[in-house]
């Protein structure tokens, strides 16, 4: 990885389009946007896996698809292991000779937030331990969308979903999100980055570097949900940066299990209230009785963010 | 026809010998006793780079599965194995396997589901997956394993099948048992499965294809439907290519196995293993001028129902043997005897059929158990009085 990886958008725009338009996303949903960021900065042909969740469902509804590359769906909590059976595959075809051997296909695996971090957990853990050479995708929206905005290990602390409402007692949910980006890393495979789209440059050199690795890697990608986050959906983006700017949602990359890289330093680093002020979800954490919740969420992220700048100068 | 060798193997081993000789692409597994050996087996043909096969280690038998499915659908030959709690935990995969019609492999080593835990051999496992859309064989003896697991590959990849296919055998009683097995000449079983080169695959990377995709009301009813006439309507195809390895093999590999039916008066009718002491039996009874007989299915699903009942429908009285009790049924009765009776019901054929629950968790069932069934089955004939509709054989009371 010591060349220099440029991302030229009239390049990267290329003329095939492999997530075409027409699917049934929301308007203002994050995700069609990364997918369509990651494909574009992909030059070989891919093959790609989808958990059961809001892209899946959208982009297939029979008997149409949005998908211009091959791709599967097989069930919620396995499009790792499913892809991992893909590239199983191609490696095998490859030996047999039906595959030519200087052909190159990436192999891609897209889940939500809940086929990742929870009911997906297992099978990614083992396919990372494998070494399969596939590139996990999670579309982090924070909560079980498609089903109608439940409470997931990647909900943060103090968000109102469905299963973790704001109510008398208690004001949504109660514990903060799974180290998930970093639990990948601990597995020490070549490449774990978070990224977001707002900053497509970045999330693009980012999906260059995890195509390019010599073994799996991890995306875990910030994928703003109006429905969910409750914000306009003209605000996707500029929440996404807010995200980045309060450091709530650190850019960075491991590499090898120990290299730490922030990719984004805020010049100033914002409250994390402007982020949390911005979205419905939040809205009951502004009430004064929950000051100290405010207060907990705010060290909550400088800790994370102190913590990382140290492993990145550590490393 | 060409000349088998035969080696001592237990069935677990006549298996990983058929998955040597057939050299899937892509083996996916994960172990349980009593399939370990299949599998374990296996990964010495791949360590020694006997097989091309890529092997993948998985960390659960729902990512066998899994994996198998991306496998398979990424246009590659696939096979695995597994058993009881395992099966149990490929559940949601099974169907997926069977609904995206991906022709994958599957050895099952037959054993009891917990709870309570138990090792050894009954059929719960794989009848609880009866409905799961993939076509059934039960062995009674390794060789009979051996056979089944090339036949089903040629079976599962066949354009108008293009099914999972599940083989499969009983837990410790012949998976670790050592009998005489013969195996044919390599070549002949890559002559006889050939090549598999499916119309669609996703690694087919010029001409894209989506699977899996979201299916409404508007057309998931006519897409199960399509999936339950291939299953309901294969029987010929499982008989061709039966026939075709019969040939081959020089051992039969008819649908139904049937031993004194051709008079019988009174007779069994039994999956797997217990055939073997239930045939002895019959030859005893037969010795002493007793009419009586034996079927022993090969194939469950599909369910072999004519032929079935044609076997049978002259007898006086018929048992059918349960590894499995279908809990809540009409009188807790076993998956054989629901198929079979219904079988009958439609057909017509009105005679006494009643049903046995014998073996589970392994538990032993004695000649003298299957003869004192025979005897129930002679005063029922003599009396034309059907009785208990289900009983236990070798039960503790």
């Amino acid at each position: 990885m010591a060349e220099r990886i440029r991302i030229n958008l009239r390049e990267i725009i290329k003329p095939e389009e492999r997530l075409a338009p027409g699917h049934r996303l929301c308007a203002g949903c994050a995700e069609p946007t990364v997918v369509r960021q990651i494909m574009h900065a992909i030059d070989e042909p891919v093959v790609v896996a989808t958990a059961t969740g809001c892209l899946e469902v959208s982009t297939t509804v029979y008997p149409y698809t949005s998908w211009n590359v091959p791709w599967i769906h097989s069930a919620f909590e396995n499009a790792s292991t499913t892809i991992a059976g893909v590239e199983a595959a191609y490696k095998a075809l490859k030996r047999t000779g039906k595959i030519p051997a200087d052909q190159d296909i990436k192999f891609l695996a897209f889940g939500g937030d809940g086929a990742s971090y929870d009911i997906g957990f297992q099978f990614i853990s083992g396919v990372l331990e494998r070494g399969h050479k596939v590139v996990y995708i999670c579309l982090n929206n924070e909560a079980y969308m498609n089903t109608g905005i439940q409470r997931s290990s990647a909900t943060p602390l103090g968000a109102h979903t469905t299963t973790s409402p704001a109510g008398e007692v208690i004001q949504g949910k109660t514990q903060w999100r799974k180290p998930f980006t970093r639990i990948m890393a601990a597995h020490d495979i070549p490449y774990v980055a978070q990224a977001s789209p707002h900053n497509y440059r970045d999330l693009m050199t980012k999906v260059k570097k995890a195509v390019a690795a010599d073994g799996p890697a991890v995306l875990n990608v910030l994928a703003p949900c109006p429905r969910g986050w409750r914000h306009e959906s003209d605000q996707t983006m500029a929440i996404a940066k807010l995200a980045a700017d309060t450091c709530y949602w650190p850019l960075y990359e491991i590499e090898d299990g120990y290299k730490v890289t922030v990719n984004y330093k805020p010049r100033e680093k914002r409250p994390v209230a402007d982020w949390l002020r911005a979205q419905g979800r939040f809205r009951h954490l502004f009430r004064p009785a929950n000051a100290g919740l405010l207060e907990e969420i705010q060290s909550r992220v400088d800790f994370e963010w102190e913590r990382l700048l140290k492993d990145e100068a550590n490393s | 026809m060409v000349t088998s060798k035969y080696m001592p193997l237990d069935g677990a081993n006549a298996v990983s010998q058929a998955m040597r000789q057939i050299n899937p692409n892509v083996v996916a597994a994960y172990p349980i006793t009593p399939q370990t050996a299949v599998v374990q087996n296996f990964s010495e043909y791949v360590a020694d780079g006997i097989v091309d096969t890529e092997f993948v280690p998985v960390e659960s038998e729902h990512a066998a599965m899994s994996a198998c499915i991306g496998a398979s659908a990424a246009g590659a030959r696939v096979m695995t194995a597994t058993a009881a709690n395992g099966l149990a935990l490929m559940w949601e995969m099974l169907y997926i396997a069977a609904g995206m019609r991906l022709p994958i492999v599957l050895t099952v080593v037959n054993r009891a589901l917990s709870s309570p835990l138990n090792i050894h051999c009954d059929h719960s496992d794989s009848m609880g997956a009866r409905d799961a859309g993939w076509l059934h064989f039960y062995a009674e003896t390794g060789q009979e394993a051996y056979d089944n697991t090339i036949k089903a590959i040629k079976i599962a990849e066949h354009a108008d099948v293009l099914l999972p296919v599940m083989s499969c055998q009983d837990g410790f009683i012949t998976g670790h048992g050592v009998e005489r097995v013969g195996l044919l000449p390599d070549e002949a079983v890559k002559e006889f499965v050939g090549g598999y080169d499916p119309k669609y695959a996703l690694l087919d990377t010029d001409h894209p294809v989506t699977m899996g995709a979201w299916d409404f009301t508007d057309y998931y009813f006519e897409h199960k439907r399509q999936q339950s006439e291939v299953l309901n309507s294969c029987l010929p195809i499982v008989e061709a290519v039966s026939k075709e390895y019969e040939q081959l093999s020089g051992r039969d590999q008819a649908i139904l196995d049937c031993y004194g039916m051709d008079d019988a008066d009174v007779a069994i009718v039994v999956l797997s293993s217990q055939a073997g002491t239930t045939r002895s039996v019959v030859r005893e009874l037969r010795a002493k001028g007793v009419k009586a007989g034996v079927v022993k299915p090969r194939l469950f699903r599909p369910f072999p129902a004519t032929q079935l009942v044609d076997a049978i429908k002259n007898c006086k009285a018929v048992a059918v043997m349960d590894r499995a009790i279908s809990f809540g049924a009409m009188g807790g009765c076993g998956p054989l005897f629901l198929d079979l009776t219904s079988a009958l019901f439609n057909l017509g054929v009105q005679l006494p059929v009643v049903n046995y629950i014998y073996g589970l968790g392994g538990r032993d069932t004695m000649p003298s158990d299957i003869a004192s069934a025979f005897a129930d089955l002679q005063e029922i004939a003599a009396t034309g009085t059907r009785g208990e509709l289900v009983r236990y054989l070798g039960l503790r009371d």
